[in-house]
Order: structure tokens, then C-alpha cells, then sequence
């Protein structure tokens, strides 16, 4: 007979390794393109060598969306929205192991539900803290709950701003930088962008922003000095925040994009301004502007930077390749289809998905890049993927697939 | 026959008795406080209002109504009646925390008072919807079963579902059984109050050979009187007061971007209402017009403006502003926009502000506007005179 104690021991190790496969050797994936928003997991090794055997498990999901999977240990987080208005809002959670549905929240959105076909009421990405979900949709309605979807607080933000809207629908997505969740609620009327204390929802603080519709996401960026900014950007140029008191840091007002997003790698922010613009934040100072280049203009998938070379992707499959040194456009590679989503990256090699749901991987370390292998999931695919270990989390208005190593094979 | 006597001694008995008794009270008494637990969490979350106010202590109570048993779903379901959009959702939350626990633990949600709740029309539109789920979650023939009792209910979302289902049971006789599939989609389109179900509806009799009176069954406001065109270069005109905002004398005439403008009658007769300017004053950019409607009632009454607007508006019930919106081009849908007004006795005055911008694309053409007056199921009310 065992001695409680060691029984005690064994059952804790049990734990304490079930923790460990499911937690601690994968990097969560907290927000829209990543944890910090560059798209990048260095350390994942999903297959570069894709095929119909890839699908370690696909979920059906219960409405539309095209925002990402964010990813807390072994729990996946997916927002969608359903019924004839797209006003019922869900948050999923599923288990990253077998893609089982672990809960599911509904709630009535408070703010117009209206967007364009191609868009959908769960447009916005989910953000985690990796203790909390904080889930936002088109609506403006903005939801936190643990991650075993007890609620924390709700905030109905296209209720309390009934002007803060878009017919086209609204896009940005969630960071969250300490206790601040950053939302970016821009459009043609009542546009601002809000910190909501993580605790509580309250507004932190809130700025009025320029009025032109803006589906850009912000994302924290590490100044020369160590503090953290939150990035927003809009059409008028980028501006960087305290995300504690929303104070503007440096702002750069030479216009940008208010679809693809900037991208962050060594202390330079790459920003989809007059082409591609190039910053380097110099502490209490306007940045320096190190290369323009307008050859490496991307379409509405945000730019990735990999091993010393950015890479975008304009609408139409065109992958450009440059150097992150001077903006010298190395290459190009012509995709197949349309594209919406941004490129992840992964063990050195993009992951690439069209619009008709082909998933395209490139080996850009060739000199003019390829692609080494091709899955089409035969499904329309808009949203960004995420990345949850050695695999690839892609979802649809129908479906969420894991795709890696399937080790029931 | 006698009756056996007890073998317990009657203080024996007697202890019992009090025991039972006291239990029993004990019982009451535990869900008397269980109860009013209930509702006093429920209270402080429905004290949720806008910009977060009250979302601390809504987050305690909300454990506290999370914590409670299926039995307790139709208080839960009960305490939606009255709350605000915010609060419903936190209350939405608390019954599917049960119902996952619940269910997880092998318990049966409560049917028959769940059925008696769903029926009862005096009950939160979203607390009858929720409620029907629940059966349906519970037992999918019964939430069936229970549907087309709500074809004709006020609470928008089933009938949305119990008119669907009509919808589709006509869809499956098609074109190959019209005498079939007619009726039924008849009957669908005598309650159908979803914009999109009816366009559905319209395309499906249009399919079968039968015409829909699309006016009619929106009930758009088609007669106006309008006046334009005034300036809206760089967009200005939508915040600057133009003397229609003043002064509604349709007999005057004023001052407009390129001369004397006055008002002048205007029928739409368009299947979606539209009131478009470009008609009356040609295609023009950097515009601003003004369309006035009288809308007559028998009572005074609370009922909902519905408009749909792709370039700037602003809209004035008897003089009094109700809402406006600076967006130009981004999309147009039925209902895109609804407010509560409270109609007068006799006559109403509508008068709608409608701005076009000095974009130049294909897609940027557009200057009008659509408004219906519905009841909040969006049934069409129409002027009395």
C-alpha cells in the first residue's frame, strides 16, 4: 500500500508534469500576431512539410469571425459571432490537445453589429494576460473572464460611445500592456482609443483620435530606455503611449495605412507609411526615420521581419522580400490567390494563407524564396493564424484547425 | 382494525415531530435566504451602467449567482426583467456558468419551469430566447415543439426563429410543390419582421410566381417635402444649423449653395423607401438636403425610428434632435440605425438632415436615406392620415 504522502508526491509530479507538456515548453501566443506582435514564434518547429496528414484536429466553431486564436498553456481561446444580425457574441475555449470544447460564453452585443460580407462582428482579436481573457468585437462590446470563463467585468463601449462605429465593421484588435487593456476604437465619427484597467474595465484613460476609420491593432513596443509603449497607429502617422496614462511619448505624422499594422524587430518599428517606412524611437525625441522604401508597400496583411529581412504581402499573392538593413528589395514570389491575413513565421520558414484557404509554407532563406509545400484547408480564410508550440492554429467562419505534427499517425 | 401503535415513547415523538418541523422551516428558511441572496446579487449587478460604473461590485455578486443550481435558473432568467443591456449580458453569463456546472455533474435542467417562463410574454424578451435554448440544450424535441408557439411573439428573436422555421419548411417543397410552399411562405411573410427574412421571403414568392408589396411590408414613410440643395464643402454643413434646423414654415424659401432654394414635394416609390436627393436636384458633391415628413397618430405612443443611411444625417422628431452621424460611404442597411420616439396625438413632424460628401468614386453617388416607423418588433406603423 502506498503511504499517502507518496501517493501525495506521485499525484503532485503527475501535475507538475501535465503543467509542464502543457505549459511551460510552448510560448503563449496572447494577442494578435503574437505575444509581441510581430508575428514571429523563433523558437516553434511547426512542419515546413504540410499535407492532408498536418490536421492534428479541426473544431466546428458556431459563427462567423475572422479574429485569432489566442493561446494560454493548453487552453486556445476563439471568438465568433452568430444569428441573423451577428449579435450573439461567443467566446470559445478549446483544449490545444484534442480540440475538445472546453467552454463557451454567449452574450448580446450592445453596439452595431453591421460590417461588410468580408468582415464579421468577430473581427477583433482576443488578448490575454495569460491570467485573463479579454475578448473584443466589431460591436465595441469588450468582455474579460478567467480562463475557465467566469466573467470579470463587461464594458459595452459601442454603447457608451453610441457615435464609435463603422458600418464596414471594426477590426482592431487587443493589447494588453500590464493592467491596461489598449483598444483602439477609431473611425469616421466618435473615434478614440482607451485604456481599460484589466481589474475592473473602467476607462484608465481614453484620447480622441483622428477620424478616419481604422482597423490597425495596437502592440507594445520596448523603447531604447527599457519602458514599454503601446503603439497606435492611424492615418495620420504612429503615435507611442504610455499605456499607464495614455500620455504620447513621440508620434511620427507622416501618414500610415489604416489596414496592415506595424511590425516591431531590434528597437525599429517598420510602418506601412508612404510604402514602408522605417523608425528608430530615440528616447524623448521624434524618431529617426533609417529607410522609405515604396517597393515594399504591403496590401492588408501586416509586414513580418525574419533573420535581417522583411517580408510583405500585397492583396493579390505578391510576397516581397528586403533588407531590413537598407529597404533593398531582395526578391519577389508570386502566391497563389488573394490574401487578407498576415504571415506567421516559424522556425525560419512563413506560413502564408490565401483567402481560399491554401496554406502556402516559404523557405525565404533561398535566393529568391520558395515554397516548399502546400495545404489547402478548402475553406474561405481571412483571419490571421497563431502559433500554439510546433503547431498552427487557423480558423474559418466555420472551423478552427490545429496543424502540425500529428502524433497519432 | 386498530391502527398499530408507534413504539417510540411520546416525548420521543414529540422530538421527532419538532424536529421534522423545524427542518421543514429550516428548509423554507434556507431558501428564503438562498433567494434573497439571489436577489440581492442580482441587484447589484443590474446597477452596471455605462463606462464601466459598477462593474467592481457586479464582479462579486456575479460569483454568487454563478454559485447556484439549475433550480434556480428561472430566478436568474427572472432577474433579466428590467436590467440594462450591460447588466443582461452579466446575468447571460451567470446562467450559463450554472448550466455548464450543471450539466457537467449530470444534472437535468428544469424543463417544465423553464417552458412556463418562455411562455410567459411579460418576461425579458433575452430572458424568454435564453430560456428556450436551455430546453433545447436540455431536450432538442421539446425546444421544437415549443417554436411555432412563438410566430407571432413580441420578442424579436423567436419569432425570428419560429418564422425561420416556416421558411424552411416551405424551402424544402420549393419550386416543385408551389401549392405547397406558397402557403407557407405566406404565412411567414404575414410575421415576419427581419428585414433580410422578408427580402428572403420576397425572393422565394418572387420565385414561385407571387409578388410582394415590399412598401408595404416595411412600411417606409414615402411623402416628404425637400429642400437643397445647402453647402457641405469639406463636410462643414453637417454641424452648421442651415434655416430648415430653425424654422419649418414649408411656405419660405432660403438661401442655398447656388441660389434660392424651397421646399418642394417628394413620393418615393421605391420597393426600399429610399428618399433620393439626386433625383430632385440632379447628382450633386459637397451637398446638404433636407427632407420633412408629417406622421400622423390616433394615440400618443412610444415607438421606434428606423433609419438607413449611407453619407451623413441627422434627424429631428417635433423639433427635438434624436441622433446624427458623420460617416460617409461605409455601408447602408435596413434598420441600420433605431430610436425610441413618443409620438404625439395628431400630428408629427420628421425632418431628416442628409449630407453628401465631395468623394468622386463610382461607389460614392449615393445621397438618401430610408426611415420607418415600427413598433420594438419592428412591425410597421403607419401615419394615420
Amino acid at each position: 500500500m502506498n503511504h499517502p504522502f507518496s501517493l501525495l508526491s506521485l499525484r503532485c509530479g503527475v501535475l507538475l508534469a501535465s503543467t509542464v507538456v502543457a505549459g511551460s515548453l510552448q510560448a503563449d501566443w496572447k494577442q494578435f500576431r503574437g505575444s509581441a506582435g510581430d508575428s514571429v514564434e523563433p523558437g516553434s518547429r511547426i512542419p515546413s512539410q504540410l499535407d492532408a496528414r498536418s490536421t492534428v484536429w479541426s473544431a466546428a466553431l458556431p459563427g462567423r469571425g475572422i479574429s485569432s486564436p489566442v493561446i494560454v498553456g493548453d487552453r486556445v481561446f476563439v471568438t465568433s459571432c452568430s444569428g441573423g444580425r451577428q449579435d450573439r457574441l461567443h467566446v470559445l475555449c478549446f483544449n490545444l490537445s484534442d480540440g475538445s470544447l472546453r467552454w463557451e460564453r454567449k452574450f448580446w452585443a450592445t453596439g452595431r453589429t453591421m460590417t461588410h460580407e468580408k468582415i464579421s462582428g468577430a473581427a477583433p482579436s482576443p488578448a490575454t494576460d495569460g491570467h485573463r481573457i479579454f475578448a473584443f468585437f466589431s460591436s465595441n462590446d469588450c468582455v474579460a473572464l478567467d480562463l475557465d470563463g467566469n466573467l470579470l467585468w463587461y464594458r459595452g463601449l459601442g454603447r457608451d460611445y453610441p457615435n464609435a462605429s463603422n458600418s464596414l465593421g471594426m477590426a482592431s484588435s487587443l493589447s494588453v500592456i500590464g493592467e491596461v487593456v489598449v483598444a483602439q476604437v477609431e473611425n469616421d465619427s466618435e473615434s478614440f482609443a482607451a485604456g481599460l484597467d484589466a481589474r475592473t474595465g473602467t476607462n484608465v484613460w481614453k484620447l480622441d483620435r483622428p477620424k478616419r476609420a481604422n482597423w490597425t491593432s495596437p502592440f507594445p513596443f520596448r523603447e531604447a530606455d527599457g519602458r514599454i509603449s503601446a503603439i497606435l497607429q492611424s492615418s495620420k502617422g504612429v503615435v507611442a503611449i504610455d499605456p499607464a496614462t495614455g500620455q504620447t511619448r513621440w508620434s511620427y505624422t507622416d501618414g500610415a495605412s489604416t489596414a496592415p499594422s506595424s511590425t516591431s524587430a531590434g528597437g525599429r518599428i517598420y510602418v506601412p507609411s508612404q510604402g514602408l517606412t522605417v523608425l528608430e524611437p530615440v528616447s524623448g525625441a521624434a524618431p529617426k526615420q533609417i529607410w522609405r522604401s515604396s517597393q515594399l508597400r504591403p496590401g492588408t496583411a501586416s509586414p513580418v521581419v525574419v533573420g535581417g529581412k522583411i517580408f510583405t504581402l500585397n492583396d493579390g499573392g505578391i510576397l516581397s522580400c528586403g533588407d531590413i538593413a537598407d529597404g533593398r528589395r531582395l526578391w519577389q514570389l508570386r502566391l497563389k490567390g488573394s490574401f487578407s491575413s498576415t504571415p506567421v513565421s516559424a522556425g525560419g520558414f512563413l506560413y502564408c494563407i490565401n483567402e481560399d484557404g491554401l496554406v502556402q509554407v516559404i523557405d525565404p532563406s533561398t535566393p529568391t524564396g520558395s515554397v516548399v509545400s502546400e495545404l489547402p484547408l478548402n475553406d474561405i480564410i481571412i483571419g490571421t493564424p497563431s502559433i500554439a508550440g510546433d503547431s498552427l492554429l487557423i480558423r474559418s467562419d466555420k472551423k478552427l484547425w490545429r496543424i502540425g505534427r500529428n502524433s497519432s499517425l | 382494525m386498530t391502527a398499530p401503535r408507534c413504539s417510540l415513547p411520546r416525548a420521543a415523538r414529540l422530538r421527532k415531530s419538532v424536529a421534522r418541523i423545524a427542518g421543514v422551516w429550516g428548509l423554507s428558511i434556507l431558501c428564503s435566504l438562498h433567494a434573497a441572496d439571489l436577489s440581492s446579487a442580482a441587484r447589484e449587478v443590474k446597477a452596471v451602467a455605462a463606462e464601466g460604473r459598477g462593474n467592481p461590485a457586479a464582479s462579486v455578486a456575479w460569483r454568487r449567482l454563478a454559485a447556484a443550481d439549475s433550480k434556480s435558473l428561472p430566478v436568474l432568467l427572472g432577474a433579466m426583467d428590467g436590467a440594462n443591456d450591460y447588466a443582461l449580458n452579466w446575468l447571460r453569463s451567470a446562467v450559463e456558468t450554472v448550466v455548464q456546472r450543471e450539466t457537467e455533474a449530470g444534472h437535468i435542467l428544469p424543463v417544465e419551469p423553464l417552458t412556463r417562463f418562455v411562455r410567459d410574454t411579460r418576461h425579458h424578451p433575452r430572458a424568454r430566447y435564453l430560456a428556450l435554448e436551455l430546453i433545447t440544450r436540455q431536450d432538442a424535441a421539446i425546444g421544437a415543439r415549443l417554436l411555432p408557439e412563438f410566430l407571432n411573439d413580441p420578442a424579436p428573436d423567436l419569432r425570428r426563429d419560429a418564422v425561420q422555421a416556416v421558411i424552411d419548411e416551405g424551402a424544402r417543397f420549393g419550386t416543385n410543390n408551389k401549392a405547397a410552399a406558397i402557403p407557407l411562405f405566406q404565412k411567414a411573410l404575414t410575421s415576419v419582421r427581419e428585414p433580410d427574412q422578408v427580402d428572403d421571403l420576397a425572393k422565394r414568392l418572387a420565385d414561385l410566381g407571387q409578388k410582394v408589396d415590399l412598401p408595404k411590408v416595411f412600411g417606409w414613410v414615402n411623402k416628404w417635402k425637400v429642400i437643397g440643395p445647402f453647402d457641405n464643402t469639406g463636410g462643414a454643413g453637417f454641424e452648421r444649423v442651415f434655416p430648415p434646423e430653425t424654422q419649418l414654415d414649408t411656405s419660405l424659401k432660403f438661401d442655398g449653395k447656388s441660389g434660392s432654394v424651397g421646399w418642394r414635394d417628394y413620393q418615393t416609390t421605391s420597393d426600399y423607401g429610399l428618399v433620393d436627393f439626386n433625383q430632385p436636384f440632379t447628382p450633386l458633391k459637397g451637398v446638404t438636403g433636407y427632407a420633412l415628413a408629417e406622421f400622423w397618430s390616433d394615440t400618443p405612443r412610444r415607438v421606434e425610428l428606423r433609419i438607413g443611411c449611407k453619407v451623413g444625417w441627422k434627424v429631428w422628431a417635433n423639433g427635438r434632435f434624436l441622433f446624427g452621424r458623420d460617416e460617409y460611404h461605409r455601408g447602408f442597411e435596413i434598420d441600420q440605425y433605431r430610436m425610441p420616439i413618443d409620438l404625439l396625438k395628431g400630428r408629427n413632424l420628421i425632418l431628416v438632415k442628409c449630407c453628401q460628401n465631395e468623394q468622386t468614386e463610382d461607389w460614392t453617388k449615393e445621397w438618401e436615406f430610408q426611415l420607418r416607423i415600427t413598433d420594438s418588433t419592428g412591425n410597421p406603423i403607419f401615419s394615420t392620415r
